[in-house]
């Protein structure tokens, strides 16, 4: 909304005249960086818009946001007693592994599914106010963020509780056949660009998939029929040693292929192998890096294309 | 300097959903933008070679018909629609009121909603903060700014929007009828709080159907029919042709005497604004 400052001509300019030359375009990477400045700048109204949109949730509950907690708390709980048994894994290591990666996945299938109602869902805000497009976008990562800090609340209390299974060097996640982990240590300290990573793509996802869907109105539908399907073949409720240790003679062959190009799995790793002292393989942030640098250039191209037509479109 | 340009621009809504044409030549034909028929998505070309510019000091009253587009070119000149066809340039912060109604939320408290209306319009929360009391004491609310905007009347929602409206300093100041919609006793103690508000902005556009209102705001004026500039001009002029007659022959006297003209003058004598 704020300033729309533009090419400023040295032209005099006559009252009542248009000045001679050429007006800005509309489609031009200019404007579609001028966007993301302006949106980022505009902190104070995405970062309120996003809380609003959280306690608006949780409006007139007793608990409040407190229930984002409770439900991570609870699904986390009986999914990890469930999965433990099934894949005869150790629950002190099993549970901490089943509830990042909830966790992490809420955050992620948030950006995909809520990133593509971005702009749909603000249509009022988007036809009575001149804001960037990037403020909703930021206000649905930052939203999202939000989510993910109540839910880790759930790792914080399941730290505390099976912190020596997890610092312990060379703990396996399932019983037999296990792959051995280092354990929990400094290493640790990488979730935190990884959680930076998963935000900075969360943004381009979120403006592209926002944009695509005001035009296409199916993308958010497929996006909601392919999300459980997602779920199951990422390896959240299990884990990829599980695949191995049933075909020990080639380490799970070409069964690695169901994991390994699904860029969710990569995402979910870099952060969830440091929370819980897995293996932190680089091949993930290479994956993880192709995609940023890939997916904010198909942006801003769509950005300076069709960002104008977005308040035409919704 | 806060300036707005527009230049040949052209407003073209894609209607994506409706596929028949029956549509089309139903729509024809009534009041409204033209409906483009060359391209598989019907268009309606809301606004048509629109040029204009407005500066610092401008008081831009704009008149029209039902669905002649003045909302649209509101919209044009605050930089949510971009031409589809020709070019705008927008410079200055642009405060666009066109719904009293719009970031209005009914489950958060009176104030809530005033820092968040003000955010809206580009204010600071700092900025806020400081006119928050003031703001109180216009709207006459006491107590309720505590309660949830649900417990609220209309009539007091509408204080409350134009108690947060009148309060900021647009450089661009960006009008739609609705601010006239206000029942007259709260639009006599609002009128002087909308009066300091346009003293206080750097431009003015403002769509209107009320004469009295424009003649206290503005002082040129433009006339929009089916998307295109018809007049333009002084703002007595515009609405004679726009009207039929002279606006300040049909002035109530109350409202005469406020904007200092004699009821009946005859037309080119005694404008003031
Ligand atoms: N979002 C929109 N989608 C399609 N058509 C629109 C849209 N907004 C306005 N129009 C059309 O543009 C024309 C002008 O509308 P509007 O600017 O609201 O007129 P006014 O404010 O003068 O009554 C009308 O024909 C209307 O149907
Ligand atoms: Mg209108």
């Amino acid at each position: 909304m704020h300033t729309i400052s533009t090419l400023t001509s040295d032209q005099p300019e006559e009252p009542g005249a248009v000045p001679p030359g050429r007006l800005p375009a509309s489609r031009s990477f200019r404007r579609a960086f001028d966007d993301l400045r302006a949106g980022v700048a505009a902190r104070e109204l995405w970062s309120h818009l996003g809380w609003q949109d959280i306690k608006q949730r949780y409006r007139r509950s007793v608990l409040g946001p407190l229930w984002i907690t409770i439900s991570m708390a609870v699904t986390a709980f009986a999914l990890g007693l469930l999965y433990s048994q099934l894949f005869q894994a150790d629950i002190a290591t099993f549970l901490p592994y089943i509830t990042v990666g909830l966790i992490t996945w809420h955050f992620l299938i948030g950006c995909l599914q809520e990133g593509s109602n971005a702009f749909i869902e603000n249509e009022d805000m988007i036809k009575h106010l001149p804001a960037p497009l990037t403020v909703y976008a930021l206000r649905t990562v930052w939203r999202l963020m939000i989510m993910f800090v109540h839910n880790l609340i759930v790792y914080v209390v399941i730290l505390a509780i099976f912190f020596p299974a997890l610092a312990q060097p060379g703990y396996t996640i399932i019983e037999e056949g296990g792959i051995p982990q280092p354990g929990l240590n400094v290493t640790a300290l990488m979730a935190v660009p990884a959680f930076g990573a998963l935000a900075l793509n969360g943004l381009w996802v979120v403006l592209l998939l926002g944009i695509t869907s005001t035009r296409f109105r199916d993308v958010p539908q497929v996006i909601a029929a392919v999300s459980s399907l997602l779920f199951f073949m990422t390896p959240i409720v299990w884990s990829i040693d599980i695949l191995a240790a049933k075909f020990p003679e080639t380490g799970g062959g070409w069964r690695q292929y169901l994991y390994e190009f699904n860029p969710v799995y990569h995402f979910l790793e870099i952060i969830r192998a440091p929370m819980i002292g897995n293996v932190q393989s680089l091949h993930h942030w290479f994956v993880v890096g192709g995609f940023t640098v890939v997916g904010w250039l198909l942006t801003v191209v769509v950005m300076r294309n069709y960002r104008s037509r977005v308040s035409y479109w919704v | 300097m806060v300036s707005i340009d527009v230049r040949n621009a052209y407003v073209d809504f894609p209607i994506f959903d409706a596929k028949t044409r029956s549509l089309k030549k139903k729509v024809l034909g009534k009041v409204g933008g033209k409906i483009g028929t060359d391209s598989k998505v019907p268009i309606i070309e809301a606004l048509q070679d629109i040029t204009m510019s407005i500066h610092e000091g401008d008081r831009v009253g704009l008149v029209g018909h039902n669905g002649s587009g003045k909302s649209t070119l509101l919209r044009l000149l605050s930089g949510i629609y971009e031409p589809t066809r020709g070019s705008s340039r927008i410079v200055g912060r642009v405060a666009p009121v066109f719904d009293l109604g719009i970031g209005m939320d009914n489950e958060i408290s009176g104030y809530e909603n005033i820092m968040i209306r003000g955010l809206y319009l580009g204010m600071t929360r700092k900025q806020m903060q400081k006119r928050v009391d003031d703001i109180a004491e216009f709207t006459e609310l006491g107590n309720y700014l505590q309660m949830p905007l649900r417990a609220y009347s209309t009539g007091m929602r509408v204080r409350l929007a134009l108690g947060v409206v009148t309060s900021i300093n647009p450089e661009i100041l960006l009008l739609d009828e609705g601010i006239g919609a206000v029942d007259s006793a709260f639009m006599n103690k609002a009128r002087n709080r909308l009066v300091d508000l346009v003293k206080r902005s750097g431009a003015l556009v403002f769509a209107s159907h009320q004469d009295e209102l424009l003649l206290e705001l503005c002082t040129s004026a433009v006339w929009l029919d089916e998307g295109h500039v018809r007049q333009r001009g002084s703002l007595r002029e515009v609405l004679t042709a726009y009207k039929g007659k002279d606006p300040y022959e049909s002035i109530g006297a109350e409202a005469a005497k406020r904007l200092g003209i004699e009821s009946s003058t005859p037309v080119g004598s005694g404008y003031t604004s």
